[in-house]
C-alpha cells in the first residue's frame, strides 16, 4: 500500500530524513516510534502529499509523489496535532465544507453518519470554538474519514489530551483501524499505541532503525526494544 | 573550497580599468554642456547606474522564475544577490539625480514618474528584504522572495505608466522628447561616446559584483554547512 | 457505524466534470468565508468601524470643507479602503493559519488555485460590503452623490485588484514570524499603480470629467486586474506548497 525508497528529505542545507526506506502492505497499523526531531512529522508530511521529497520514491495507493498527488489526496485522511477545523463553524458545518472540498457523494447522509460514529451527534450545531481540546480531535478524525480514505495518517494525535479524552480517542482509533484501512500513526508515547498497532518502527535520525510485529513481541518487552533500537541507532 | 575562479581576477582587473577610463571620459573627453555647464556630467554615471538597478531588478525576477521552476538553491542566491546590487545602485541614481536637480530644476525632489517610480522600486525590494527576514526555513524563503522578486517586478512598469500620466517634467534625452521638459539636451558626438562607455562600464561594474556576491552567498552556504557538521 | 465501505475512487472526472468540481470547491470556501463571518461578524466590524475611524480623522487633519472635498474625496475614499481592506485580508488569511486549517485546505483533492480564488472572493465580498456601507454616510455625513455608475464602477475594478494581489501577498505575509506588521509593507508598493488609477478616476467622475480623460485610467485599472489576477493565480501554488 505504500512503498517509500531511499526517501532524502533537506530543509534548505538541513537534512532531515536520510535515505528512508518504508513499506506496508494493506490493512497494517503500523506505529512510528521515535524521540523529537527524528523527522516524524516531515516523513508523515510527505506521505501526506504536504511536502515533496528532495530525493527518493514514494508510492501510496499506486499513486507517486508528488507527481500523482492531486489523486492520491482523495484516497488519504490525515489527523494532525492541529484539528485543522474552523472555530467559527459548527461541527456540521466544518464536515460540510471538508465534504464539498472531497466532493463526497450522498454528503448529508454522510455526514450523520461520521458525527455518529466520532460520538458528536448531540453537539453537531455547536461551535467548534467551544469544543474541549478532545472533541475537536474526535472532530478532526470524523473530517479525515468523512471521504472514506483507504489510508489514514495520524501525527501525534494524542498531544495535548487528558486521560479520559485519550481514552475517547482510541475507541474511536479502533473502529477507524477496524475497517480494514492501512494506518500509519507518530507517537513518542509506547503506552498509547501499544495495543492499537500491528507492527512497530523506530524512526532515529531520519531513518528507520527497527521494525518489530505486534505477534512477535510481548507488550512488557517494548520499551526495551525501544531503547535498544534507538541505543544501536 | 574552491579558489577565486581566475576569470574573475580578470574581470575584476577589466572592470576597474574600464572604470577608471569612464571616469577620465566623463572629466577630460565630454565637452562641457553649454547651458548647464559641469553638472551636466553627472549625468552618464546616473543614467547608467539607473541601467544598473533596472537590469538587477531584471535578474531577478528570471532568477526568481528559474527558481520556482527547479528549486535550485543557486538562484535564490543569485536572486538576492541582484536585488541587493538593485538597491544600492538605484539608490545612487536617486542621488545623482537630486545632485543634478537641485541647479537645473531648482529642487531637490519632484514627483516626476522617473523619480516616483524609483523611489516605489526601492520600497518593493526593501520590503522584499523585510519579507526573506520574517522567514526561517529556507525553502520557504526563496519560493517567497522568488514569488515577490516577480509580483515586485511587475508593477514597475505600471507604476511608472501611473505616474506617467501626470505631466512629467524629466528630460528623455533618448528617443522622443515632450516638449516643456526642463534640463534636456541634445548630445553630440563624444558626449553619444562617452555615456555608450558608461553604460558598458557599469554593465561590467554589475557583472562583476553580482558573481562576487554569489559567490559570497556560495561560501556563506559552505559555511552553514561546517557549523551544522560540527553541531551533529 | 461508518458504514461508507472502503472503496477505491479510480475514475478520473472528465474536463466538463473536473471543471464543475473545481467551481464547487471555490463555491464552497467562499460559503464557508461568509458563514463563518455572518456569524462572528468580527471581521466586517472591525473593517467598517476602523474605516469610519479613518474618515473621521481624515475629516480634521485636512479640514474637509466644500472646496477641499471635490478634489480630495476620491483620495479619502480609496485610503479608507485600503487600509481597512488590509485588515480584512490579514484576517481572513490569519484564519486559515490559527487551526492548521490551510493543512485541511491543501489535503483535500483541490486545484491549489480554487484555493486562491475561493479566498480572494471571499476577500473582494468583505471589501466591497464595507464600500457599500461607507459610501452612503460619507455621502449624508458630507452632502455628495457618491453613488453614481461610473464612481461604482471604478470601486469594483479598483477592489478587484487590491484583492488579487492582497489575497497573494496575505498567504505569504501569515506563513512569516512578523505576520502582524509585513501585509501592508508587501501590498502597498506594489499596489500603488491600482490606488493612483483608482483615485484620478474617482476624482474624474465626481467632477463630471470628459470620459476621454477618464479611460486612460480605467484601462490601467483593467490591465492592473488582469496581469495580476494572471500572475497570482500561476504563482500561488508556491505560496502554499512546500
Amino acid at each position: 500500500m505504500i512503498e517509500v525508497r531511499k526517501l532524502v528529505k533537506r530543509f534548505g542545507l538541513k537534512t532531515v530524513l536520510r535515505g528512508l526506506d518504508f513499506h506496508v502492505e494493506p490493512g497494517e497499523f503500523v506505529a512510528l516510534l521515535g524521540p523529537n526531531g527524528a523527522g516524524k512529522t516531515t516523513f508523515l508530511r510527505i506521505l501526506a502529499s504536504l511536502s515533496r521529497p528532495t530525493l527518493g520514491e514514494v508510492i501510496i495507493a499506486n499513486h507517486r509523489l508528488p507527481a500523482q498527488a492531486g489523486a492520491l489526496r482523495r484516497r488519504i485522511g490525515v489527523v494532525s496535532h492541529l484539528p485543522l477545523l474552523y472555530g467559527e463553524l459548527t461541527a456540521e458545518e466544518n464536515l460540510r465544507f471538508y465534504g464539498r472540498m472531497y466532493a463526497v457523494p450522498g454528503l448529508e447522509a454522510r455526514l450523520a453518519e461520521v458525527l455518529d460514529l466520532v460520538g458528536l451527534a448531540a453537539r453537531r450545531r455547536d461551535l467548534v470554538r467551544t469544543f474541549s481540546r478532545g472533541m475537536q480531535q474526535r472532530l478532526a478524525i470524523g473530517r479525515a474519514v468523512l471521504h472514506a480514505p483507504e489510508v489514514m495518517l495520524f501525527d501525534e494525535p494524542h498531544t495535548g489530551l487528558d486521560q479520559e479524552a485519550c481514552d475517547m480517542l482510541e475507541e474511536v482509533l479502533r473502529e477507524v483501524a477496524a475497517r480494514g484501512r492501512t494506518v500509519v500513526m507518530t507517537s513518542h508515547d509506547l503506552a498509547r499505541v501499544a495495543d492499537l498497532a500491528s507492527r512497530f518502527d523506530v524512526l532515529s535520525n531520519g531513518v528507520i532503525v527497527a521494525s518489530v510485529q505486534r505477534a512477535q513481541i510481548q507488550p512488557d518487552d517494548l520499551l526495551g526494544f525501544y531503547r535498544q533500537a534507538l541505543r544501536s541507532a | 573550497m574552491e579558489p577565486k575562479p581566475r576569470l574573475l581576477t580578470i574581470l575584476d582587473a577589466v572592470t576597474a580599468a574600464l572604470f577608471a577610463i569612464a571616469v577620465g571620459l566623463v572629466f577630460f573627453y565630454a565637452p562641457t554642456e553649454a547651458v548647464m555647464g559641469q553638472v551636466q556630467r553627472v549625468f552618464y554615471f546616473h543614467v547608467a547606474a539607473g541601467w544598473v538597478g533596472m537590469l538587477s531588478f531584471l535578474a531577478a525576477a528570471f532568477a526568481g522564475i528559474v527558481y520556482l521552476r527547479t528549486g535550485r538553491r543557486h538562484w535564490d542566491i543569485v536572486g538576492v544577490a541582484a536585488v541587493e546590487i538593485g538597491i544600492a545602485f538605484i539608490f545612487i541614481n536617486i542621488v545623482t539625480g537630486s545632485i543634478w536637480a537641485r541647479p537645473i530644476w531648482n529642487t531637490w525632489w519632484t514627483w516626476d514618474p522617473r523619480l516616483t517610480t524609483a523611489t516605489i522600486m526601492e520600497l518593493i525590494y526593501a520590503a522584499y528584504l523585510m519579507l526573506r527576514q520574517g522567514i526561517e526555513d529556507p525553502d520557504r524563503r526563496g519560493r517567497f522572495g522568488a514569488v515577490y522578486a516577480i509580483v515586485g517586478f511587475i508593477s514597475v512598469p505600471l507604476t511608472f505608466m501611473s505616474a506617467r500620466l501626470f505631466r512629467t517634467i524629466h528630460p528623455i534625452v533618448i528617443g522622443s522628447n515632450q516638449p516643456g521638459a526642463e534640463g534636456q539636451f541634445d548630445m553630440t558626438p563624444r558626449m553619444l561616446q562617452t555615456f555608450m562607455f558608461s553604460l558598458l562600464t557599469f554593465t561590467f561594474v554589475f557583472v562583476d559584483l553580482l558573481w562576487h556576491r554569489v559567490r559570497l552567498g556560495k561560501l556563506a552556504d559552505h559555511v552553514e554547512q561546517l557549523k551544522l557538521k560540527l553541531a551533529a | 457505524m461508518d458504514g461508507a465501505p472502503v472503496v477505491s475512487h479510480a475514475k478520473t472526472p472528465g474536463l466538463l466534470e473536473g471543471m464543475r468540481l473545481y467551481l464547487r470547491s471555490i463555491a464552497a470556501l467562499v460559503w464557508k468565508d461568509l458563514a463563518a463571518e455572518l456569524r462572528s461578524r468580527e471581521l466586517l466590524s472591525a473593517m467598517l468601524v476602523f474605516a469610519l475611524l479613518v474618515i473621521l480623522i481624515f475629516n480634521f487633519a485636512l479640514e474637509l470643507d466644500t472646496r477641499t472635498r471635490a478634489t480630495v474625496t476620491a483620495g479619502v475614499l480609496w485610503v479608507t479602503f485600503a487600509f481597512a481592506g488590509t485588515l480584512g485580508l490579514n484576517r481572513s488569511m490569519a484564519m486559515e493559519k490559527d487551526r492548521g486549517c490551510l493543512d485541511g485546505l491543501l489535503l483535500a483533492p483541490v486545484d491549489r488555485s480554487a484555493i486562491y480564488f475561493g479566498k480572494a472572493i471571499g476577500n473582494l465580498i468583505f471589501m466591497i460590503l464595507v464600500e457599500v456601507i461607507v459610501l452612503p454616510i460619507y455621502s449624508v455625513l458630507y452632502n455628495i452623490n457618491l453613488f453614481q455608475g461610473g464612481l461604482l464602477l471604478v470601486i469594483l475594478l479598483g477592489s478587484l485588484g487590491y484583492v488579487a494581489v492582497g489575497t497573494l501577498l496575505s498567504a505569504m505575509a501569515v506563513q512569516t514570524r512578523t505576520r502582524d506588521i509585513l501585509l501592508p509593507i508587501l501590498l502597498f508598493p506594489v499596489a500603488i499603480p491600482v490606488l493612483i488609477a483608482a483615485v484620478k478616476s474617482s476624482t474624474g467622475f465626481l467632477q463630471g470629467l470628459e470620459m476621454a480623460e477618464i479611460s486612460p485610467w480605467l484601462n490601467l485599472l483593467l490591465v492592473y486586474d488582469v496581469v495580476f489576477i494572471a500572475v497570482a493565480f500561476m504563482v500561488f501554488d508556491y505560496v502554499v506548497e512546500e
